[in-house]
């Protein structure tokens, strides 16, 4: 379960450490019903891999979108998404729930 | 955020420690709290209370709003002996995403037809648990009614920081087993840590219930307020 958020954050420090632009998303608030609890992680690069999920699959385009923005001018931002919004059948959840994402880009040089 | 506290929180993880990074919301400024350096932190009561549940979450504090990413190791539990009763825990432990480590000598117990799906160590405690480590995440039950396999793990439980510890026998049993620890060095308070009889009381009978006993009190000892490392 959550013990896979390991690997995506292993995998964040290890694509910054080669050089790689790197933006972190982070559910930092539920409402009703959402697929992945606060704290999981996304994790996307300059080209638009990405790992893990925040949604299960209905928004994460719209982030990995997002992130590329956030790599490209390193400030974080924070996204919501939920069925009320008018794009609700493009990036939204069908669930019925709204989460609120948190995207930052990874600073910094590797140590070595 | 820094990629400096990225690999701070990762190499925090891969030593099984808690950490809670502190994300202010509005200016993103952050933290990395370590586990031993909650006390001293401005938001220490907070943070004490968010890693309890294991849960990420927005927290407030006069005024100022913070997202606390919570990274606490994945609890498990160690049990000596590969007995009827771990048989049975084990797919308990499961559904509730506790690891389980069973450790047996015993080799004609320390099946993996007996155990599918479970870490099955055939070795002694003593040679087993310094390699496994046990720590402030790690539940440790003696379900072998054997001193010379539960007392080593007892003893080695009772030296760290082990959220639970708990062994199976009568008050009689326990009786003796607490003069033997007090021999080895242990007092009163030292012992008074070991759940025995061990479980919920619900008047378990079959194995299975008594698993189940077991497993709600690791549950609620794991929830409940924290042992701080010593």
């Amino acid at each position: 379960m959550i013990s896979t958020e390991t690997d995506i954050l292993r995998a964040a420090e290890e694509w910054a450490a080669a050089g790689r632009g790197v933006a972190i998303a982070t559910v930092v608030e539920t409402w009703g019903s959402a697929p992945r609890p606060v704290g999981s992680h996304l994790v996307i690069d300059g080209e638009g891999n990405f790992l893990g999920s925040v949604s299960g699959g209905c928004v994460e385009g719209a982030v990995v979108a997002e992130a590329a923005d956030v790599i490209a001018d390193g400030k974080p931002r924070v996204l919501e998404f939920g069925v009320a919004d008018e794009t609700a059948w493009k990036v939204g959840l069908s669930c019925g729930g709204r989460i609120k994402v948190y995207v930052e880009p990874v600073r910094g040089e590797a140590a070595r | 955020m820094d990629l400096a506290i990225l690999s701070a929180l990762n190499a925090e993880r891969a030593a099984r420690r808690a950490a809670v990074l502190v994300t202010e919301s509005a200016s993103g400024a952050q933290r990395l709290v370590r586990q031993g350096e909650i006390a001293a932190d401005p938001l220490a009561e907070l943070i004490e209370k968010q890693l309890r549940t294991g849960k990420s979450g927005t927290v407030e504090a006069e005024g100022v709003s913070y997202f606390l990413t919570v990274q606490a190791p994945h609890p498990r539990i160690v049990v000596t002996g590969a007995v009827h009763i771990s048989q049975a825990m084990a797919p308990m432990a499961k559904a509730l995403d506790l690891d389980l480590v069973v450790i047996d000598p015993r080799t004609a117990f320390a099946t993996p037809e007996r155990f599918p799906g479970v870490t099955l160590l055939p070795e002694w405690p003593e040679e087993a648990l310094p390699r496994i480590g046990l720590d402030g995440y790690t539940a440790f039950v003696a379900l072998t009614h054997d001193p010379k396999i539960d007392d080593p793990g007892l003893i080695a439980a009772l030296r760290s920081d082990c959220f639970y510890i708990g062994a199976l026998g009568s008050r009689k049993t326990h009786g003796k087993r607490l003069e033997r620890l007090a021999a080895a060095g242990f007092d009163a308070t030292a012992t008074g840590r070991i759940h025995a009889p061990i479980g919920l009381d619900i008047g378990a009978v079959s194995p299975a219930e008594i698993a189940l006993a077991i497993l709600a009190e690791i549950v609620s000892s794991l929830r409940g307020p924290r042992r701080k490392p010593a």
